[in-house]
């Protein structure tokens, strides 16, 4: 049943773009933002909420931008450097910030993103500065395409890529690892007492949370063809907070509901008015309050709750 | 006698000027069933959590087979075949009873997968095993955190045999279960130590269960040990009888 509700909703959006071609852009972001939200949901499954997963996504894109520079032209070989650096700035970084939980962990994730948004923007003569730097089309299998072509490629690539990496990530959530980082919300003194080391499980989490975002950056990277500082403000983090929160914790097709749901709303929203965020907030405020299990809890069977 | 598995030699703590630890030294032995008995607050818990390195104590060690553990973490102690249950139950509440099992048995070894599930036949089928020698049969599906006190209690101890010790500290484990379940949790616990040759120490209020099941027992009052020996011994024992038991 689940399988054939996943293989229809992604057979819908692989034929939209055919239906509306400027929903191809859309969706191809869309599946970007998803995968970071899914890195951001993933950490959520401890209890951890990171306000500064954007710099992952940001700094995977930039990762793109630089190795195409050095002429490294292939997209397999782009998306993997990329993903790989993104997993080890997260690896970097995590040392150092699983160690905290809470509001600490939240503002920590915060401050290193912002510090890294700081660098991307004035280090004018690496980075290009606020100008950002360009990512070129890159070859396909040792094919060249148009750009147009390239586009569609993309799309093409990132719904597979969105079915293949959800699948090892809901592998992942289920296995003896996965449970382990759910359990360090519930009890840190247990698993401690079960010999099992918290920072290392949270340590791993945080790196395929970090790979996950470089994942989408790298994809947003290519789809837009170019990567700015903006990729690594602090609303930019907030917003994927927010997708994961729309899509229910913990859930992997959530992030990628909460991604759609988002971009498409942004994209009828601003031609019809400019309070983009009065919108968002008030979408959030009706999730909360209303579907605390996330637009996910929509489509998910309801488990009779015991009295 | 041979060499104690477990042994604490002149532990001091104070906590605030308040001595929970005031020069203890004890030692427990394979096949031991090593009961502690004392009133609330005398530092029975504080022990266990030197034991398991929760804490740290001002002066004196703890040996593990005659090695040092006395600054180990709980978890280097739990891996060198350790286990606890908690006087207060300590489980991942918002998961399944069945899923906290099988997170246990999964922590010696196999935890480092991320491929395949923590569900597995043979894992689930050792977990229920478990579960049902407890008395935790029907709760399998359970949240666990949806579990009354008592039954969240077997839980806890499930769990520590899940880790399959060399030996087991057990806080109360029969404090918060009914009257009714109390001795055939004493019986399945008994016959999973001697099963799987654990040797336990376990604080413990109800005499009765003392009386019945402990191979040893130790009186703590203050701090410190007031009287050691077989139950019989100790329950004939006057200052006993009238500062812990509370009979005259
Ligand atoms: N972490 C702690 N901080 C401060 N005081 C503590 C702490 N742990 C225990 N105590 C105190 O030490 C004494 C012994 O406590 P405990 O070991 O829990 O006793 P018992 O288990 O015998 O009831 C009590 O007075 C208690 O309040
Ligand atoms: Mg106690």
């Amino acid at each position: 049943m689940r399988t054939i509700v996943a293989a229809s909703a992604v057979l819908i959006l692989a034929v939209l773009p055919v239906a509306a071609p400027w929903l191809q852009f859309v969706l191809t972001l869309a599946i970007a933002k998803g995968f970071a939200a899914l890195g951001v949901a993933v950490l959520l499954r401890a209890g951890l909420i990171s306000i500064g997963h954007a710099m992952f996504f940001a700094a995977s894109a930039y990762g793109v931008a630089f190795l195409a520079r050095a002429g490294i032209n292939d997209l397999g070989l782009l998306l993997i450097l990329s993903v790989l650096a993104a997993a080890l700035l997260g690896a970097i970084a995590g040392l150092f910030l699983v160690r905290y939980r809470a509001i600490f962990f939240a503002m920590l994730n915060l401050a290193v993103s912002m510090v890294f948004y700081a660098l991307c923007a004035k280090l004018y003569s690496v980075t290009g500065g606020t100008d950002g730097m360009t990512v070129p089309v890159p070859a396909v299998f040792g094919v060249v395409l148009g750009e147009p072509t390239f586009k569609s490629v993309l799309f093409y690539i990132s719904l597979a890529l969105m079915l293949l990496v959800g699948l090892a990530i809901q592998r992942y959530l289920n296995s003896p690892l996965g449970h382990a980082l759910a359990a360090v919300h519930s009890n840190e003194i247990r698993l401690e007492y079960l010999g099992i080391p918290v920072w290392a499980v949270l340590l791993v989490a945080y790196v395929v949370s970090a790979a996950l975002a470089g994942l989408g950056g790298a994809i947003a990277g290519f789809a837009i063809g170019r990567v700015v500082p903006d990729f690594a403000f602090w609303t930019a983090s907030g917003h994927l907070v927010l997708i994961a929160v729309l899509g229910g914790i913990g859930g992997v097709p959530g992030a990628f509901i909460g991604a759609l749901f988002l971009e498409l709303l942004h994209s009828v929203a601003v031609t019809v008015t400019d309070a983009w965020n009065l919108i968002v907030g008030l979408t959030l405020i009706v999730v909360i309050m209303f579907l605390p299990q996330g637009f996910y809890g929509l489509f998910s069977r309801k488990e009779a709750s015991s009295l | 006698m041979t060499r104690p598995i477990l042994e604490a030699r002149g532990l001091h703590v104070a906590f605030n000027g308040v001595k929970a630890a005031d020069g203890v030294s004890i030692s427990i032995h394979d096949g031991e069933f090593l009961a502690i008995i004392g009133p609330n607050g005398s530092g029975k818990t504080t022990l266990l959590n030197i034991c398991t390195g929760y804490i740290r104590p001002g002066s004196g060690s703890v040996l593990l087979d005659g090695h040092d553990i006395t600054h180990l973490s709980p978890r280097a102690i739990a891996r060198r075949g350790v286990a606890r249950a908690f006087q207060i139950p300590q489980l991942f509440s918002a998961q399944r009873v069945i899923d906290n099992m099988m997170l246990a048995l999964a922590a010696k070894d196999g935890l480092w997968n991320a491929i395949r599930p923590l569900d597995t036949g043979a894992r689930r089928a050792e977990a229920k095993a478990l579960l049902d020698l407890i008395g935790l049969a029907d709760d399998t599906d359970r949240i666990s955190s949806t579990l009354p006190e008592g039954h969240r209690k077997l839980l806890d101890i499930a769990v520590a045999l899940a880790l399959k010790p060399r030996l087991l500290l057990l806080d109360e484990p029969t404090s918060g279960v009914s009257a009714l379940e109390r001795f055939p949790l004493m019986e399945a616990l008994m016959s999973a130590l001697r099963q799987r040759q654990i040797t336990a120490l376990f604080v413990e209020h109800d005499m009765d269960v003392v009386a019945r099941y402990a191979s040893r027992v130790l009186v703590w009052n203050a701090g410190n040990i007031m009287a050691e020996g077989r139950p019989d011994q100790v329950f004939s024992n006057a200052q006993v009888r009238e500062r812990v038991i509370g009979v005259a």
